[in-house]
């Protein structure tokens, strides 16, 4: 569905990820398989990555926070619990996809989200104040990213859900989906995140994009009323 | 290649479906250690989990009793959450432990845990997670290479130790300490800097994915100046052997119903299908689940990916009958583990 949003050339995409967990590495290697310039960061410096992104991720490279945070598309992909190290002026503008959970009875209990009734990514979007946040790659295993990709068109082709209150941004990220070889389905503004947060038959299952859509409308109610 | 297991303890369930007693399932943990030193085990490693279903919840405690009743096996925590532990405590612990054994088969594994009930039992902050592991890691391995009883530390997760005597200190003069990692790469790069073997719990995907893991730990400790026989890869995997393979899935896949039920309540996951277990009985995915002979040749692959010395089992979960944790343990020290050994000199 979203192969109409075809960029003219995306081996100029830079994909910045915040990150070099178990989700940031997968999510590096596959966008480095997809053709993008990949960029890694942590807290950490550019220089004490090197080796850990020469071997893991091959082919993305270790920069500073700053760097990633300036490429076309940055990726989230820290603890969530970590979400007020990050730096909102320097992500003030850019397309962000935050991949990140808030998932008590894996991660604990935060008051953070605990004591807020948006979804985690309303809160992560109020702290960085003017970043293009959309919600995405969170319901999907980070070894089923690498595992589960397949060529548009296959009609078992698995489907990754986004939101987000930015449409150009939208349609940004549902390209790189797109690529990264899942369908791309627009679930609606960012607070319709919560039909596929943690706990959910999104979350928990494995879908394609018919079944994605069905499951989205089966939860625009809720989604609505909060 | 060392052969071994690992348990978290398993409490049985009655007919009825109902919870048995969580003192009867440290008993059988304790039994299954006795009897992986008599069938010839190299290792066995122990909880740390807080959970009924899995109530290993002091390992030293275990260790040491364990380390009375054995003779050869080597006996180390699987793994010490020392986040939100006393490092002198834990430290102290395992010391004893190595002085009863004799010395020389006591470890230490230090992890994080893969869940975090740990936080509130202790009264620990989890905004503090990163924070406590380093600084109670870094005691700990202070404690372990001091040359004498006394020891200074200061830190910020705990007070000071200002030259106050950390005894006994352990036979041989230090303790192995592994590091525990699920499989981040930053976990890796760590170790390999520290220097310290390193522990990897593969418990889901595809194992010898884990290469280039292990490739950047031992990279990153040759660039840290680290070389020699602390330079070294164990792998946890879930896995149970049997006589034949068909018995050996029917044996671990009601545990495995029951921990993923349990678990899916908590996580809200769906009930989990027969499919699911059978999608991941096979190489290259992760469970070990088998007649020995299959179980050794995986081994032996996985072994040409990570070059591990150490593969250990969990197998008991979900209320595993003992009799089929003690079958297991046999056909892993007298049938598994001579044949990786065959296998890996024939390469």
């Amino acid at each position: 569905m979203s192969g109409q949003h075809v960029l003219s050339s995306h081996h100029d995409t830079t994909i910045g990820i915040l990150g070099a967990g178990r989700v940031g590495t997968a999510l590096a290697r596959q966008a480095v398989k997809a053709g993008y310039r990949v960029l890694i960061a942590t807290a950490k410096p550019a220089a004490e990555n090197a080796l850990l992104v020469d071997i893991v991720t091959p082919g993305a490279v270790a920069v500073e926070s700053s760097q990633a945070a300036a490429s076309d598309l940055v990726v989230l992909a820290i603890p969530l619990h970590k979400f007020r190290t990050l730096h909102p002026s320097e992500l003030a503008g850019r397309i962000v996809i935050d991949a990140m959970n808030y998932w008590a009875p894996v991660d604990g209990v935060f008051d953070d989200f605990e004591s807020d009734p948006r979804t985690s990514s309303e809160v992560v979007e109020e702290f960085l104040r003017h970043a293009r946040v959309v919600k995405s790659l969170n319901h999907i295993g980070y070894h089923e990213l690498e595992e589960d990709d397949e060529a548009a068109g296959v009609p078992t082709r698995r489907a990754l859900a986004l939101a987000g209150d930015d449409a150009d941004a939208k349609a940004f990220v549902s390209s790189f989906i797109d690529r990264l070889g899942y369908d791309a389905v627009d679930a609606g503004p960012l607070s319709a995140g919560r039909a596929f947060q943690p706990a959910t038959e999104i979350f928990t299952g494995s879908h394609t994009a018919n079944q994605l859509r069905a499951l989205i409308q089966k939860n625009r109610p809720l989604a609505d009323a909060a | 290649m060392q052969i071994g297991a690992y348990s978290f303890g398993d409490t049985q369930l009655n007919p009825d479906g109902t919870t048995r007693a969580t003192a009867e399932a440290i008993k059988n943990l304790f039994d299954a250690i006795v009897h992986a030193d008599r069938v010839g085990l190299d290792y066995f490693g122990v909880g740390e989990h807080h959970t009924v279903s899995m109530p290993a919840s002091s390992p030293g405690t275990l260790i040491a009793a364990a380390a009375a009743a054995t003779s050869q096996i080597i006996l180390g925590s699987a793994a010490s959450i020392i986040s939100t532990d006393d490092p002198v405590r834990v430290f102290q612990q395992f010391a004893t432990a190595d002085a009863i054994s004799g010395g020389g088969r006591i470890e230490i594994t230090a992890g994080r845990g893969s869940s975090v009930e740990t936080f509130p039992l202790f009264g620990h902050d989890l905004n503090d997670y990163d924070e406590l592991y380093a600084q109670k890691l870094d005691l700990l391995l202070t404690l372990n290479n001091s040359t004498t009883e006394n020891v200074t530390w200061s830190g910020r997760t705990r007070p000071a130790i200002g030259d106050l005597a950390v005894v006994p200190r352990p036979v041989t003069g230090s303790l192995p300490i592994w590091i525990a990692t699920g499989g981040s790469a930053p976990s890796s790069a760590r170790a390999g800097r520290l220097g310290l073997p390193l522990s990897y719990g593969i418990i889901g995907g595809q194992p010898h994915r884990f290469a280039p893991l292990a490739n950047l730990y031992r990279q990153s400790a040759a660039q840290a100046g680290h070389t020699g026989d602390n330079i070294k890869v164990s792998v946890a995997t879930l896995g149970l052997v049997a006589p034949t393979k068909q018995e050996a899935i029917d044996r671990m896949y009601p545990g495995w119903v029951r921990l993923n039920v349990e678990m899916g309540r908590l996580r809200g996951w769906p009930a989990p299908q027969r499919r699911d277990f059978l999608a991941q009985v096979d190489a290259p995915s992760a469970y070990f689940v088998g007649a020995p002979d299959e179980i050794a040749q995986r081994i032996v692959d996985l072994h040409g990916h990570l070059g591990h010395m150490r593969h250990f089992l969990q197998g008991d979960f979900g209320g595993l009958p003992q009799e089929h944790l003690l079958e297991s343990l046999t056909l892993l020290a007298t049938a598994v583990k001579p044949r990786v050994a065959r296998l890996l000199a024939a390469k």
